[in-house]
């Protein structure tokens, strides 16, 4: 594969559209589940079809990444840093792959129509079943909690790797990188 | 990589923005989660609240805990389909998953104690959506907002020291709030029927029905019994399950069946206060009839696993500006992971 210094730019494109999109889906969940003001519903109304359409932009993106070429992380890096920058890529894959998923998953089990607005309801991936629910509605927390911490841990490496080391890390996914 | 190109100063702000960046976006996830302000009215307050009252009982919903399941369907005349354009409303049939309950948090309480019955029903549209609806035998709200609510349920809760509310602190709710006082009038002298087949029952909140051109109209419903009154007598007083018994001998007689009356809003009428009716001579649409045919025991019984959250609404109904129906929808969902929960940890399936 060519050496690239670039993220091609569809996968840069879905990356700032996805990191918009997941950070606002789990302030979004944070509040709904504890406010009892009218941004409730309205909160909960959005969740679903975002939650949606990040499951579909993530299946695009993990196709883009398999069958494009990537930049290579800079040879200064040290052994510890590349394992946690790989790690945490594909924990983050997974967890993007998995939490709709599991929302999906567990509003089955309870029985809750998947609603997205307008009388369009999703058919439902597991029959109605308490025992699944009881495991389900507790993961899709712990998935968001893990999910933000790991995204907040990225966010300030990629910092990092833009304001101090300069190594275009960064820019291999902002694509700004000055000539 | 032990040289950097910046001075010392430059160095120290350039890694304090690394640190604040994500920092405050774990402030504000912490706030949003409702952590930083533990005086904030939380779905989570308004659960605690119901379960000290009702005391702990797993496995069971935190309010209305005791009730049984009755199945049937609703048979739409097609008169409401002007108003909504819901498919539940067009000429036909929907099978419906329903549920008689007593209020309050004891799973245990006798039947003829508690003053407010309810009826939960939960329609199966066909095309996979759901209408939930939980109903009251009353016909008003004690309350319109949510602080008041949790306040009055603070105010009787059971003193500690004597194992029944204070009286004092009760008074003190009422005169801070007399917005009570027709409620209690109407407790004072309501005579409970002798079965949940000759209940009305009624939505209380407003909400919104929306037709086929997308215009609102805010809207109440309550289903009203073909079963005649009858008024609690000596021996239903005598049997902590009089209801229950009751629905069941009938049921096995035969269907109970309700009309399903739609009460539409008049101009400037106030669809955001569930302690107030609205007058008398608005238009009212008989929408159809819920006939129940069937009774079991919640436990096991498919209305147990449902969470009556009135906000689960097809396309055609919508909420209206009513504050409660967005804290009973959050607060139902605690009530109903923290239940579910328990169930599968009782039922040892994992």
């Amino acid at each position: 594969m060519k050496q690239v210094a670039y993220f091609h730019p569809a996968l840069r494109v879905l990356h700032w559209l996805m990191a918009a999109a997941i950070i606002a889906m789990l302030f979004i969940g944070v509040l709904m589940v504890s406010t009892i003001s009218s941004l409730h519903s309205l909160l909960v109304s959005i969740h679903k079809p975002l939650g949606m359409m990040i499951l579909v932009l993530v299946v695009v993106r993990l196709w883009l990444r398999f069958y494009t070429a990537t930049p290579a992380l800079p040879a200064s890096l040290p052994a510890w840093q590349r394992a946690m920058a790989h790690l945490s890529h594909w924990a983050l894959y997974a967890m993007m792959l998995a939490q709709p998923l599991i929302g999906w998953a567990m509003l089955s089990a309870a029985g809750y129509p998947v609603s997205l607005g307008s009388g369009f309801v999703l058919p439902p991936i597991l029959p109605v079943n308490n025992d699944w629910y009881a495991i389900l509605r507790p993961l899709h927390s712990l998935v968001a909690l893990a999910l933000f911490i790991t995204v907040m841990l990225h966010l300030a490496a990629a910092l990092l790797h833009a304001l101090i080391l300069r190594d275009g890390v960064f820019e291999s996914m902002s694509g700004t990188r000055k000539r | 990589m032990t040289q950097t190109p910046f001075t010392p100063r430059q160095l120290i702000t350039r890694l304090a923005v690394i640190a604040l960046v994500p920092l405050l976006f774990i402030v504000l996830f912490l706030w949003g989660g409702g952590w930083l302000s533990p005086q904030r009215l939380t779905s989570d307050k308004l659960v605690g609240v119901l379960q000290q009252a009702g005391g702990e009982h797993p496995g069971f919903r935190r309010n209305h805990a005791k009730g049984i399941c009755v199945i049937g369907r609703f048979i739409s005349n097609g008169n409401a389909s002007a108003l909504s354009r819901a498919s539940v409303f067009a000429a036909g049939e929907t099978p419906v998953i329903g549920r008689f309950a007593i209020a309050g948090g004891n799973p245990s309480a006798p039947d003829y104690a508690v003053p407010v019955r309810s009826l939960a029903l939960a329609f199966q549209l066909a095309n996979g959506e759901q209408w939930r609806t939980g109903m009251n035998a009353m016909p008003f709200f004690p309350v319109s907002t949510v602080e008041q609510f949790y306040e009055l349920q603070v105010a009787s809760l059971p003193d500690p020291a004597t194992g029944k509310p204070n009286p004092e602190k009760f008074k003190a709710f009422v005169q801070k709030n007399p917005e009570i006082m027709p409620f209690l009038a109407w407790a004072k002298q309501n005579v409970p029927s002798s079965s949940w087949a000759s209940d009305r029952f009624n939505s209380l909140n407003a909400f919104r029905f929306i037709d086929k051109s997308g215009a609102a109209h805010l809207v109440r419903w309550s289903v009203v019994p073909h079963t005649a009154y009858q008024p609690i007598g000596a021996a239903q007083k005598n049997d902590n399950d009089f209801l229950q018994k009751d629905i069941q001998q009938r049921l096995a007689q035969g269907p109970l069946q309700w009309d399903l009356l739609i009460t539409v809003a008049a101009k400037g009428d106030d669809g955001s206060h569930a302690s107030q009716v609205w007058p008398a001579d608005r238009q009212t649409i008989n929408a159809g009839t819920l006939e129940l045919s069937q009774a079991t025991a919640q436990q096991q019984g498919p209305c147990n696993d449902i969470n009556y959250d009135p906000l689960i609404l097809p396309d055609g109904i919508a909420a209206s500006d009513d504050p409660l129906l967005n804290a009973r929808s959050a607060a139902y969902a605690k009530s109903y992971n923290a239940r579910t929960r328990e169930q599968a940890a009782q039922t040892g399936a994992h």
